[in-house]
Parts: C-alpha cells; structure tokens; sequence
C-alpha cells in the first residue's frame, strides 16, 4: 500500500456567503509558528474589499431588522456548529500560535464560550443601553440602540481564534454587518470560521471574511464611504494615525483599542456599545 | 401599403407589398449565435481605465433616458426625477444633464413643465405599452395624445403577436401610422426582444422597424425578462450599422432594462464603438433606458475623483 499524497490547500475568500477567488487571482504561503509551510490563503485586493462591503450593505437590512431574540438563535447555532469543528480548530491555534495542545484547547473553548457569551447579549442590549427618558412635558420619550452599518473589521494579528471571535461577534450581534480582514500570517482558524459560518444559519454578507496584507486593504476600507465604523484592533501601529484620518473624511466611527489586548479575559460591553448609534423617540402621551 | 415617410431607394422593393417584405425579412442572412454570444463576452472584458474611464461615466450619464414607469407614479416623483435629469449630482456642476425623461402620457404636462428649455427632452412610451395588446386606433390616440401635452420623442412598442405570427405588413402599417402621428418628435421602436425568442427575429425586428421609420430601435419594455442582453445589443447595433451603409442614414439604438452598473454601462459603450462605430457615440444614436444605473455611474464619477469608493448615502434616493 502506497502512502497517500498530501496535496497543499489553497483557499479562497468569504464573501456574500459563497467562498470566491481573489478578484486579483494572487494567493500566499501560510506557514505555521516554526515557519513550516501548511497552505496557500487568498491574497484579498481593494476590490475584493469593495465586493465585501457591497454584500455586506446588501445582508444589512434583513439582519438588522431580524428580532433580537432570531439573530440570539443564529449565533447560539454558530457556537454548536464551532463547538462541533473543535478538534479542527484546535490544531490549527496550535499550529498557527505554536501554543501546546493543552493551551490551544483551552483557547478553543474559550472562544466558544465568547460566542455564546455575545449571543446572550442580543435581545438585552436595548434593556440595558436604552431607556425611558423623564421629560419635562407631556411627552413619552425613549431612546434605543440601533446597529450603526457596516463594521470593517481589522482582526488582531496575534490572537487567531479566540481575538478573531472577540471582534467579530460583538459586531453582529447587535445587528451590524461587517468585513474582516483576517490576521496576515494566521488566517487558517479564519478560513475554518467562515466555513462554519457558511453552514449555520447566519445570511450570506453578514460576515464577509478577506485574507490578505492588512495594511494593504485597510486604508481603502477606512475610506470606503459606505463603511460606517472601523475597528482598528490589528493595524499595524505604523498605519493606525492614517486610517484614523481617512475614516474621519466619512464620519465614521472609529474603536481604537490599546495593543496587545488581553482576549482571554472576561470582555465588558465596549465593543458592543462601539457600534451602536443612539435613536430617541418622543411620544405624545394619552394618545 | 401606406410608403414609409422617407422611402430609401435602395430598399424601396423591400416595401412594396407583404410578400416582398416577407421575402426581404427571411433573406437577410442568419445570426451566428454562438458567434455573436462569443464576440459580445469577449468586448466586454476589454478593460477601460483612469481618463477613458471618466469620460465614458460622462458620456453614458449623458445618454440616460431617466425612466419611470410604475403604476405608482405621482406628479411629485414626476418632478423629482425631472429635477434629478437636470443636475444629476448637485454638489458637482460639472455632471452633464440626461438626454431625456421618459414617462407614462399621462406625465408627460409634468415632466414637459419641470424641463421646458434645459434641452433635455421629453419621452413618452405610447401605444399600448407595455403589451400593445389594442386596436390601432387607441394605439394612434395614445400617441398622439403624448405629443399633443409635450413629448419629443415616443417610445412605441410592436405587436409581437402579429410578428411572431408572421403577419410583418401589420406591423409594418403600424409603426408607419404610429410615426405619422408623432408628427416632429422622434420615434423609438421597442422590439421586446426577450419575446422574440431567436436572433433572428432581432434581426428581422430590427429591420422592419427601421424600414418603417423609425429613428431608433430599443430592445424591451422592462417589463419582460430577459430585458436587454449584449448579444441582442450587438444584433441591433449591426442593423443601424449596415442602415447606414446601404442609405446614408444614421439611426439609434436604445438598449433598456437590467442595466445597472456601469461596468455593465461601459461593456455597452465597447460595443457601440467597435459594433457599430465611434459615430454612434452620441446620445442623438445611442441611449439607455435605466433608472437605476444613473445612481451608480454617479458613484462610480465620485470614485474615480475623490479617490475613495463612494456609498449611496451621496446620491439621491429615487
């Protein structure tokens, strides 16, 4: 019996819920912590970047007018179907990070736990961020949070899993869309991710995930006109005063998080409040 | 058999009775499908860049027939669109005006009002349109009513019925009444390719209309799917194309419906200019039918300039 050929992976992009090539046909070596090569990843361009924010504008009004409680029921299904490719995920953190078994394992499930933690959030959001304002006058008036758009998502650099599901859950559960450019040399948990995400029950354009040079597509998302906010978690540090600039020409918001953050520890509600615009609504009473 | 108003003499026999015009029809020669699907697939990969790719948003706003034709129509979206086809984008002067509005009769006193001397003109789909399932008569006051409150150029659209069925001399008839009664303004005839079935009858569609009269021959309504395609474009453009050759004469083509971005938009233009020639670059002979696609070559022109993709929070919503 012959030994079986092992043929090296390219894959391709996640975007509008199908998994095209680059528009630029380029792809890129991915190798593992000790530079051993593992497969080939799509090298994404501005166009790509382009195609995603038109998908993810066009899922926009379906996800955010879902129910709180509906997109609460997609995201627990993604946390089974993750739960269900956890010894995949595990060894590509472990290859990817160079972390031992038992470290990538506990990483694993603790993103896991992430996701659901941030499926819990959907329909409590309005409860604890809006209110019913007291008002000198006849009048009911109450604020509510409302998804702000489309989120360009620059995935941290390091953490490949664990900081990936920590910036990306955040961000739709509250109703936004978004494109993430994944880290540059650990895109594999990603690539795996979009394909859970492909399998689940989350609407084609809801996630939009690109692999490639951050620092190659991020300033054409920042100061895409369509974008609505920008999280800079993974700019490179030499980039960050830029994009910050060129996503103010559009108003967008803008999350600047300190570097090296820490995802293993109990997140609060910042993220969630980052992509959120406040809509307040007065109300004759008696009426 | 009522002659066509300017009888070209070359073709003069084409016309004298049914069966001639039959035997002019069935003669000309067949559409090489696979060819022209291949030619079409293959201009519209050419790649337009930078400066080209400017003036070609320029000239396709240009040749836009701002269309709306929905049962919902009100004066005030009348007037919104009117409005729109002057200055296209507001904060940018330099955008040219659409060629022309085009409107059900009954809008046309309002969209005639909004745009009296901006030279843009008037367009109004008559004669039965979308169907043209009615007598001639009603076909012939539809249209004439339409020039009667202000339109300078109609939109009619064929008896599909009668051609399918072979009888060419009805339609002839008809388009040559119904251009007698636009009197000055111009007449488009729409084929409603999609229901023609073969490139054939394109072709022969093509020529019947342009034998009849007509100033421009447009592929669909909207209303039918499949609207306009590159290939049905190519078969028309090559009509105007050998029109020209054989008379002098310089008619257009109108092609409408599905035409939203303008990469579509350009695809068209390439055929324009190697189909049938740089001289048909102009909206007096080259005109798309849309609604949807001025949007997006206005954020296309934003891009090229600003430098930026555009979003459609900076084009008006309509």
């Amino acid at each position: 019996m012959s030994d079986r050929l092992t043929v090296a992976k390219t894959y391709k992009l996640y975007i509008g819920g199908k998994f095209p090539r680059s528009e630029s046909g380029r792809s890129y070596p991915v190798a593992d912590a000790k530079g051993t090569f593992l497969a080939n990843a799509a090298q994404g361009s501005r166009k790509d970047a382009r195609d995603a924010v038109a998908a993810a504008r066009k899922a926009f009004d379906a996800w955010s007018g879902a129910t709180a409680y509906n997109r609460g029921q997609v995201l627990y299904r993604v946390a089974e179907v993750l739960e269900g490719r956890r010894e995949q995920f595990i060894s590509e953190v472990a290859t990817s990070e160079g972390v031992p078994a038992k470290k990538a394992q506990s990483l694993v499930d603790t993103a896991i736990d992430r996701w659901v933690w941030y499926a819990g959030w959907t329909d409590k959001i309005a409860a604890v961020l809006g209110s019913s304002n007291p008002v000198a006058g006849p009048y009911f008036s109450f604020s509510t949070p409302e998804p702000t758009g489309v989120v360009a998502v620059l995935a941290p650099q390091q953490s490949s899993l664990l900081g990936l599901v920590s910036v990306i859950a955040p961000v739709i559960a509250s109703g936004n869309t978004c494109v993430v450019i994944t880290s540059q040399d650990r895109p594999l948990p990603a690539i795996t991710l979009s394909e859970v995400l492909a399998t689940s029950d989350v609407p084609g354009g809801v996630v939009n995930i690109i692999t490639g040079r951050t620092a190659e597509i991020a300033p054409w998302l920042a100061s895409h006109a369509d974008v609505n906010a920008l999280d800079l978690t993974g700019a490179p540090d030499s980039l960050r005063a830029d994009l910050e600039r060129a996503a103010a020409g559009t108003v967008k918001r803008v999350l600047r998080t300190k570097p090296n953050e820490d995802f293993t520890a109990t997140p609060d509600m910042s993220r969630l409040r980052a992509y959120l615009e406040t809509k307040t609504v007065w109300h004759p009473m008696g009426v | 058999m009522a002659a066509p108003t300017t009888p070209p003499s070359a073709l003069a026999d084409a016309v004298r009775d049914e069966s001639s015009l039959r035997r002019f029809l069935h003669g000309l020669p067949g559409v090489d499908q696979v060819g022209v699907e291949q030619r079409a697939a293959g201009l519209g990969t050419r790649s337009i860049k930078k400066a080209s790719k400017l003036h070609a948003i320029d000239l396709a706003i240009s040749m836009v027939d701002l269309t709306t034709l929905e049962g919902a129509d009100t004066a005030g979206k009348v007037r919104g669109l009117a409005a729109k086809a002057k200055r296209p984008d507001p904060e940018r002067p330099d955008v040219p005006p659409v060629a022309a509005v085009c409107v059900y009769p009954d809008m046309v006193a309002t969209a005639a009002k909004e745009l009296q001397g901006t030279g843009i003109n008037v367009a109004s789909v008559a004669t039965a349109f979308p169907s043209g399932r009615s007598t001639l008569d009603i076909k012939l006051a539809d249209t004439r009513f339409a020039v009667r409150e202000g339109a300078s150029e109609v939109d009619m659209v064929i008896d599909r019925g009668a051609f399918l069925s072979g009888r060419y001399g009805q339609v002839f008839e008809e388009i040559v009444k119904v251009k007698e009664a636009c009197g000055d303004a111009h007449l488009k005839v729409i084929l409603e390719t999609g229901e023609l079935v073969t490139y054939d009858n394109v072709r022969r569609a093509s020529w019947l209309a342009l034998l009849a009269g007509g100033d421009f021959i447009k592929t669909s309504t909207g209303k039918v799917q499949p609207a306009a395609t590159l290939p049905v474009t190519h078969v028309m453009l090559q009509a105007v194309r050998d029109w020209k050759a054989q008379t002098g004469e310089l008619r257009g083509v109108k092609p409408a419906g599905g035409i939203r971005t303008t990469k579509d938009a350009i695809k068209y233009l390439v055929a324009v200019h190697e189909v049938a020639g740089p001289e048909w670059l102009d909206p007096h002979l080259f005109r798309f039918g849309a609604s949807t696609l001025l949007n997006d070559l206005l954020m296309q022109r934003r891009t090229q300039l600003d430098g930026h993709y555009s979003g459609p929070d900076y084009v008006t919503v309509d």
